[in-house]
């Protein structure tokens, strides 16, 4: 599932749409947000090389962690950067945000940019932001478009207002050449209204919750420490896709954070969580019970062959049960054309027996209104 | 290292292996502590650590809490000599007591204070000969007063502490932290507190028993280690809760229940 998104930012959003947005946010109790970010920025990066998506570069903005830090790690999963860098560059806004170092007076100490990133040294002024990142994204591209990745949009809106970095981010996404976007957002370092402002402009929300919320704020003890230690290695990852009709989907599935890297694991019992969340809190009774099941697979549908051996009548009606029952009898048995009566038969195939109604298969996908 | 006598917390933090290279070089480490149970013997632990005769580490002290004798007299009874230290130039000693930077004017803002006490430390450690550059541990005791030193302005203690942060990265140096959980607590959103949670890779909590006081033991100490993805070979996240009792020369560290 986590591959559906890096699958959806793959493949970047149609002539004249914003492009797909996606905002991972964690929390302290769970704070595996950066590994996700990784995840996805290494997924990525491995479509752009393998020319199987749409943007031909990709933009990092890096409040975070220095421009080394991503060099190593896509070093680390296969992707050698130093060697051939054209569809990559990092915007350093980690090494000097704020222009210190433009204020010592030893000038020696400041460092040289390399080819691969170059400096941010005001993050206050978004515009300025903006720009670079474009200018980033269209070097080297040409007409191509590029994708943008930032580490920390909690660090950003430390140096700038809600409302402007709401502006910076939905300007990018509007942008003709941008192709995808995602951001890394750290949900209690900020009001609920921030982190609904961002969810608001993503398509996709992927949060990281704790596997035992119990545990969390609690005095560590004998008895919840290994609950503890579990929260921190293991979590929950839900994820919500707004679709472009409109129609929300939510999935949900395990994480393991491991020295390699992080892993996703499916959730057992994922489709009775998922449809009972989905289902609206109504006073009828919109789900069935195991009575109501067997007893509606019990029901013989019409046309549909049992093959209990006995000849089924269906009343067509015109004339009265029992008078001409040659005519009304349907031959019995599935799938057995030799056996054709030569009058006119319905066979019916039963659809999948285990198809849920509601199932998240939305056959009007395909649509595009 | 491997003469030496290594406690519960040295295992936690990785210290018991060789000390070359230095387990912590890299990494930020935040001490949480509250007033039932005050985390400043951590900090001693680790100075001692630092300075031991097997490793060749150099640390930057940052101290607004206490004066250099204070810390001399501690340092003393653990067994390590802090004099020595600071004129071998292993222990660098930026005393902070004033609440400001020694060298700023009265009018300077808050920001521009710890402009140039970021300044000092980036200077001091481009100052270093060549093989002691690598080895640096910048020491803060503690941030809450580096808050009030900021005149209360958090948004530019976050800055200092990016800068500092950019140093690990830059210099390979270890950023090591200690902070009140405590003060924080009545805030809605404690901002400073939880940056500095996710800054930190190790994060070390004293905080008292959850069944109260007690004689023989003082406290617990919870060490949250985030095996950082630069380092191959290191373990993944980690948790350690042991109990301690500070003693005159020493701090006793031991598992629950394992005390007679």
């Amino acid at each position: 599932m986590a591959d559906t998104i890096c699958r959806t930012l793959r493949d970047g959003g149609l002539e004249g749409e914003h492009a797909p947005a996606l905002t991972i946010k964690d929390s302290k109790a769970s704070p595996f947000g950066f590994d996700v970010f990784n995840y996805v920025l290494t997924q990525l990066s491995n479509y752009i090389l393998a020319g199987k998506s749409q943007s031909r570069g990709l933009v990092v903005v890096a409040y975070s962690r220095s421009p080394s830090f991503y060099v190593d790690l896509l070093k680390r999963r296969g992707i050698d950067i130093a060697s051939s860098h054209d569809w990559i560059h990092i915007l350093d806004c980690y090494t000097d945000p704020l222009g210190w170092k433009n204020w010592l007076i030893d000038k020696d100490i400041s460092q040289e940019a390399s080819s691969l990133s170059s400096f941010c040294q005001d993050v206050r002024n978004l515009d300025k932001l903006y720009s670079l990142i474009i200018e980033q994204g269209l070097i080297g591209q040409g007409k191509d478009r590029f994708s943008i990745a930032i580490d920390s949009v909690s660090e950003m809106v430390r140096h700038a207002s809600i409302s402007s970095v709401a502006g910076i981010l939905s300007n990018l996404r509007s942008h003709d050449q941008v192709s995808s976007i995602f951001w890394l957002l750290h949900s209690d370092l900020h009001e609920i209204k921030f982190t609904s402002v961002l969810e608001y402009l993503s398509s996709m929300v992927a949060s990281v919750e704790p596997f035992n919320q119990a545990a969390f704020g609690q005095r560590v003890d004998l008895e919840n420490l290994s609950m503890l230690e579990q929260n921190f290695r293991k979590g929950k990852f839900h994820v919500r896709f707004k679709r472009r009709n409109g129609r929300v989907r939510v999935m949900c599935e395990e994480i393991l954070v491991e020295l390699a890297g992080i892993k996703f694991t499916p959730v057992l019992s994922e489709d009775e969580i998922i449809n009972q969340r989905l289902l609206p809190k109504v006073q009828f009774n919109l789900q069935l019970s195991e009575e109501e099941r067997n007893e509606r697979a019990k029901v013989v549908l019409p046309f549909e062959h049992q093959g209990n051996g006995k000849p089924i009548q269906i009343y067509d009606g015109r004339r009265s049960l029992g008078e001409n029952k040659e005519e009304a009898l349907v031959s019995t048995g599935k799938l057995q054309p030799d056996e054709d009566s030569g009058k006119g038969q319905i066979i019916y195939f039963r659809d999948s027996d285990d198809e849920m109604p509601d199932s998240d298969e939305d056959p009007d996908d395909d649509l595009d209104i | 290292m491997e003469n030496q006598n290594l406690n519960l917390l040295d295992r936690a933090l990785g210290l018991d292996g060789p000390s070359e290279p230095w387990p912590l070089s890299g990494r930020v480490v935040l001490i949480e502590d509250c007033v039932e149970t005050s985390g400043s013997f951590v900090l001693h632990q680790l100075v001692k650590r630092s300075l031991s005769p097997t490793s060749s580490n150099v640390i930057i002290f940052v101290a607004f809490a206490n004066p250099f004798s204070h810390y001399d007299r501690i340092l003393r009874k653990l067994g390590c000599n802090l004099v020595t230290q600071r004129d071998n130039k292993r222990f660098i000693f930026f005393d902070m007591l004033m609440l400001r930077c020694p060298d700023v004017d009265e009018g300077k803002s808050s920001e521009g204070g710890l402009v140039l006490l970021y300044e000092k430390i980036l200077k001091t450690i481009c100052g270093l000969p060549g093989d002691k550059k690598d080895y640096v541990t910048i020491m803060i005791d503690d941030i809450s007063l580096v808050e009030v030193a900021a005149n209360g302005g958090s948004d530019y203690v976050l800055d200092f502490l990016h800068y500092c942060h950019a140093l690990t990265s830059e210099f390979d140096c270890s950023l090591i932290t200690l902070n009140h959980e405590d003060i924080y607590s009545s805030m809605e959103r404690p901002t400073l507190i939880l940056q500095m949670e996710y800054l930190a890779d190790i994060l070390i909590k004293a905080e008292p028993l959850s069944t109260g006081l007690a004689t023989d033991v003082h406290g617990q100490l919870t060490v949250l280690n985030k095996g950082t993805s630069h380092r191959l070979g290191r373990s993944g996240n980690k948790i350690h809760n042991f109990h301690y009792k500070v003693k005159e020369n020493t701090v006793e560290y031991f598992y629950p229940g394992s005390r007679v």
